[in-house]
């Protein structure tokens, strides 16, 4: 095991675009600043030189065509990864993501595919402040139509996205800026293609006093709280990792429920109609009786990300918020 | 030798804009001059049929007719080959029908039927039949000029020598979709001919409040692209600019923008009263009606008979009863199917 290779967060996801390339001419890459500089993140450094121009293909800076463009090379035989620079900049494109790409099959009646992947970058921990730091996956989780991806680690990193990609749905694919590099989460990840389904969620740690729900990096800030206060409290949390919030694996976590009874939802966004209401909401409804307690969200606060690090970590959820949610929680009968 | 020569002397050019067009519309054969008569007929009594079903409410949303500008999709398609591509608009019916749309499923989408080329799931604004190049009507105004732009990258991508056909309207034009699309058509020389149907009206607001210019082709500057203002109610005008444009277009000499002046004789859907433009000014363009126009230049050309178009239109009506026929026939689509195809 020592002897595997172990990559980061962004190596897994170049490696998984540049194995699928190989595979499909169809395939292709669009995007702002993606050939020569790499992208904003450095994803996709390097891949000019294997793929050249026409496929590692830069756009002006408009992000409306360039998702309109994806959309309609998708419709018509490609099968394009738009990169959008940053998640913010997604609402600049939300008429081709809302209206055209993700309403495009349904209106025309099944008719037409649009096999698109939206890769882009989305949370905070950077300093950017309030248009460059957003959580926006509940913004197009409410679509019918899109698929959403949030890997937490490199594993699931490139076999999300494998799959994404060979998905005929447009598929809003959103990284967390603060895993690309982070030596921290290096993982072993296998050189070979594998695939990972999208709806199904992932068991990160095995625990029977409480179960927590999580997505993207508060995966990894869940991980590092239930260590914590398992040494400390003896509370021994279950950590669910949501990987893809639409279609979303309920199951999963119902049956972590039945074990533990007590439900926590952690993630990033402003908890006023953050994509975790929507997963508080289901298990209300379908696992009302697996509950002994109140469903706990622990979310970013109700305000923009704000740029000074003191309010930005006010805002995110960091490691002693959630342990103070889990003691909360536990402590509730 | 001879004959080559008289060949040329006899090949009509005439001038648009600064640009040398050939009359190509000459050398087609007679079937297909007269075929172009019969779609703008089956265009002008599918939406009259249109209004009727509105009249009488049996269209749940809402239409909008493209009664008077009938020359501008059946000339643009019919310059361009079966499997080019086109997107269209929120006012589609034209350029579907022109496309070779089956026109039962046609109306029985308005209708809200289960045969209906969405499945009762899309009504006016989204028929599509993407299996003949046509990428759909588009409720979103521009919303299909990134789309069109994006099939434009396919036909590059893929070498497949087919051009797009995106049609707007003149209120498309001010939208950031307009200036993003052409613009990258452009940077990457995109086979995509941007064509403007320019009906004076952005649903209620005139040109004159929405501009500062006098032709939106004029903006063929800031994207170092070809582009020109043509008549869009001369079909044998848009014919033969558009055959010009899209053989430039397939030799990769990348997008063009072709503004087609033209009016739309209803309002702008079914809820408009019309107070921002005068019944005047509605009867002066009723005078330059396309079809009158283009049936008078198959007489003029000797193609054609006054008889003969009377046919033609009968054949055009009853083609139109039958489509409403079917689709009044057809049924409703079970609720039961409603969320199938969200997805693939």
């Amino acid at each position: 095991m020592e002897n595997k290779r172990q990559i980061t967060y962004l190596e897994a996801i170049r490696e998984a675009m540049q194995q699928m390339m190989r595979k499909d001419e169809n395939i292709y890459l669009i995007g702002e600043d993606i050939a020569e500089y790499g992208g904003a993140f450095g994803v996709t450094a390097g891949m000019v030189d294997e793929f050249g121009k026409e496929r590692i293909r830069n756009t002006p800076i408009s992000e409306a065509a360039l998702i309109g463009i994806a959309s309609g090379s998708a419709m018509t035989g490609m099968r394009p990864i738009a990169e959008i620079m940053f998640s913010d900049f997604m609402t600049i494109a939300m008429d081709q993501i809302a209206n055209q790409a993700a309403k495009a099959r349904y209106m025309f009646g099944g008719k037409a595919s649009v096999p698109m992947v939206i890769r882009t970058p989305g949370g905070g921990g950077t300093g950017a402040a309030g248009q460059h730091s957003q959580s926006l996956e509940a913004l197009v989780a409410h679509i019918p139509g899109l698929k959403v991806v949030m890997p937490s680690c490199p594993y699931d990193a490139k076999g999300l996205l494998v799959s994404a990609i060979n998905d005929d749905n447009p598929v809003i694919f959103i990284e967390h800026k603060l895993l690309y590099k982070n030596k921290r989460y290096v993982q072993y990840v296998p050189e070979e293609v594998y695939g990972i389904s999208l709806g199904k969620g992932d068991i990160k740690r095995k625990g029977k006093n409480l179960t927590i729900a999580a997505t993207s990096f508060m995966v990894q800030k869940s991980l590092e709280a239930a260590e914590e206060i398992k040494n400390e409290k003896g509370i021994d949390c279950e950590i669910i990792d949501i990987r893809t919030l639409r279609p979303l694996d309920l199951d999963i976590i119902l049956t972590s429920l039945e074990k533990t009874g007590k439900l926590m939802c952690v993630e990033e966004a402003p908890v006023f109609g953050g994509f975790m209401g929507e997963v508080a909401a289901q298990v209300a409804e379908y696992g009302f009786d697996l509950l002994d307690s109140p469903i706990l969200r622990v979310a970013g606060r109700n305000c923009p990300v704000p740029y000074s690090l003191v309010l930005e970590n006010e805002m995110i959820p960091g490691v002693e918020r959630i342990k103070e949610g889990i003691v909360d929680l536990f402590e509730k009968i | 030798m001879e004959l080559k020569k008289q060949k040329n002397r006899t090949k009509r050019k005439f001038e648009i804009n600064g640009y040398t067009i050939e009359d190509r519309f000459r050398g087609l054969d007679r079937e297909t001059k007269i075929e172009m008569l019969r779609k703008m007929f089956q265009i002008r009594h599918f939406e009259l049929q249109t209004e009727q079903f509105i009249i009488r409410g049996m269209i749940h949303g809402t239409c909008h007719l493209y009664i008077g500008e009938e020359a501008s999709a059946v000339g643009t398609i019919y310059a361009t080959k079966k499997d080019d591509y086109i997107t269209s608009n929120h006012r589609g019916h034209g350029h579907c029908i022109a496309k070779g749309a089956d026109l039962n499923l046609m109306m029985a989408e308005l209708l809200g039927k289960s045969t209906g080329y969405c499945r009762g799931r899309g009504g006016s604004m989204h028929i599509a039949d993407v299996g003949s190049g046509n990428l759909g009507a588009n409720g979103i105004v521009g919303g299909s000029m990134g789309i069109a732009t994006g099939a434009g990258l396919t036909a590059r991508m893929k070498n497949n020598k087919k051009i797009v056909i995106c049609f707007f309207g003149d209120g498309a034009a001010n939208e950031g979709i307009f200036h993003e699309s052409i613009n990258m058509a452009s940077v990457w020389q995109l086979p995509v001919i941007y064509l403007c149907e320019n009906n004076i009206y952005g649903m209620s607001t005139p040109m004159q409040e929405a501009f500062n210019i006098k032709r939106i082709s004029d903006r063929k500057i800031s994207y170092g692209i070809d582009g020109l203002t043509i008549d869009g109610n001369n079909l044998v005008e848009v014919y033969n600019t558009v055959s010009h444009f899209q053989r430039e277009c397939r030799r990769g000499r990348g997008p063009v923008l072709i503004e087609a002046l033209t009016y739309r004789w209803k309002g702008h859907s079914k809820s408009d009263a019309q107070v921002y433009r005068s019944k005047e000014e509605v009867s002066e363009w009723m005078k330059r009606d396309p079809i009158k126009i283009y049936s008078g230049e198959l007489i003029e050309r000797k193609i054609i008979t006054r008889k003969e178009i009377e046919d033609i239109e009968n054949r055009a009506r009853d083609d139109i009863k039958k489509a409403a026929d079917f689709a009044k026939s057809s049924p409703f689509p079970d609720p039961e199917t409603i969320e199938e195809d969200v997805y693939a």
